[in-house]
């Protein structure tokens, strides 16, 4: 199964990064597939990327679908259903082949847990994970996970307009 | 002792009762406000409201000074998370985990959670222990130690049936440790003669199963 992975990525063109430098393309896998996960899996599909999602509802396949011309596999992507901390799920959605994972779950601590699984057992270079909690967002930073803190961001960005100060176009 | 307990089904609420009758000093910490509620009325002030995995509740609750932090919630990777960061912020020294789905046991593992604890694994063991595979029993894994304790029984007319425990051609790497017989157990000498019933429990490097116990089988290695 890795080997047809493999071959997949090397026949399909070098996908287009921002500022359009060209940039190999990767095999990302997204766990957790919310309004987060489904706008991240999109966009890396749409830059070229070979892209899998595992949700353990079978419904959540519907946000990849909306907006697309076409079906989330037609355009290409892989959806799986199962629970993000059983290895049988990750395993069959390809964690063994991923450049790339993504622990978007609606839950800070399987997030956690998943992303230290993907770095320290399958030995993932680029793990990105979603942590609400601010307190555990910068502890595990700390530990050299890459965590993402969307409710710190709000914060930041809350106080800064709050301030008057300019705020990106977040 | 100062034990610290993250969650408060029966597993923690009865372990918070007994821990306090031995007069350790105990904090539990509950996140369903409802079950808080029920277990406030007997424990009062030993029992906490808050999420166990959030690093506030956990220092409110005292953290830094627990000599012990028992994570019994019923979500293993609740129970991970608590005892990663107790062990690694808190420099709490002993952690026990419940894991369970034993299927999870792997990521215990793999962060270095230990003990971890699966009633489901301890009733298989059990089970096994009644219903034993080819004789064979494991009673203890040190897997980092790359050693196991296993338990088997000496066949009739087995090689081991009637022979000294120094004429057993037993590999490398493994040992007689003990014989059970006839309700008691002994710890052997070399000219101990084994016989057809005995239990015997053998220390040996992982791998040499197969190898040990064609001994005490019926089966003649060809």
């Amino acid at each position: 199964m890795g080997a047809r992975r493999a071959d997949l990525v090397d026949a399909r063109p070098r996908g287009l990064g921002h500022g359009g430098a060209i940039v190999p393309a990767m095999y990302v896998l997204i766990v957790g597939c919310g309004r987060v996960g489904s706008a991240i899996a999109k966009s890396m599909l749409a830059e070229g990327h070979e892209v899998s999602v595992l949700d353990e509802n079978p419904e959540a396949i519907a946000l990849l679908n909306r907006h697309q011309p076409e079906s989330w596999e037609d355009l290409g992507g892989s959806f799986t259903v199962g629970t993000a901390l059983e290895i049988d799920a990750l395993l069959s959605a390809g964690i063994e082949s991923a450049d790339a994972f993504v622990a978007s779950t609606n839950g800070d601590n399987t997030n956690l847990v998943i992303a230290q699984v993907a770095q320290r057992r399958f030995a993932i270079d680029r793990v990105v994970v979603r942590v609400l909690d601010p307190g555990r967002a910068k502890w595990y930073a700390q530990q050299g996970l890459k965590t993402v803190c969307p409710t710190q961001t709000a914060i930041e960005l809350l106080e800064a307009a709050v301030r008057g100060e300019a705020v990106g176009s977040a | 002792m100062y034990v610290l307990i993250v969650g408060s089904g029966k597993v923690g609420w009865n372990l918070a009762r007994e821990l306090k009758g031995k007069a350790h000093e105990v904090t539990v910490i509950e996140r369903s406000r409802r079950r808080y509620e029920v277990v406030e009325e007997e424990l009062e002030h030993a029992i906490q409201y808050g999420d166990g995995t959030e690093l506030w509740v956990l220092e409110r609750a005292g953290i830094e000074r627990a000599d012990l932090v028992i994570a019994v919630t019923g979500d293993d990777e609740d129970n991970i998370l608590i005892c990663q960061v107790a062990r690694e912020k808190y420099g709490v020294e002993r952690v026990v985990a419940r894991c369970n789905n034993p299927r999870n046991l792997q990521h215990f593992d793999l962060l270095g959670i230990k003990p971890a604890i699966s009633a489901t694994d301890l009733i298989m063991r059990l089970i096994e222990h009644e219903v034993p595979k080819y004789g064979l029993l494991h009673l203890l894994d040190l897997k980092q130690e790359k050693l196991e304790i296993i338990e088997v029984e000496a066949v009739s007319g087995s090689l081991a049936d009637g022979a000294a425990v120094s004429d057993l051609a037993l590999p490398e790497g493994s040992l007689v440790i003990s014989i059970l017989r006839d309700g008691g157990g002994f710890v052997p000498r070399s000219d101990s003669q084994i016989r057809a019933g005995d239990e015997v429990l053998l220390v040996l490097d992982i791998g040499l199963e197969e190898s040990v116990t064609e001994l005490f089988s019926g089966r003649v290695p060809a």
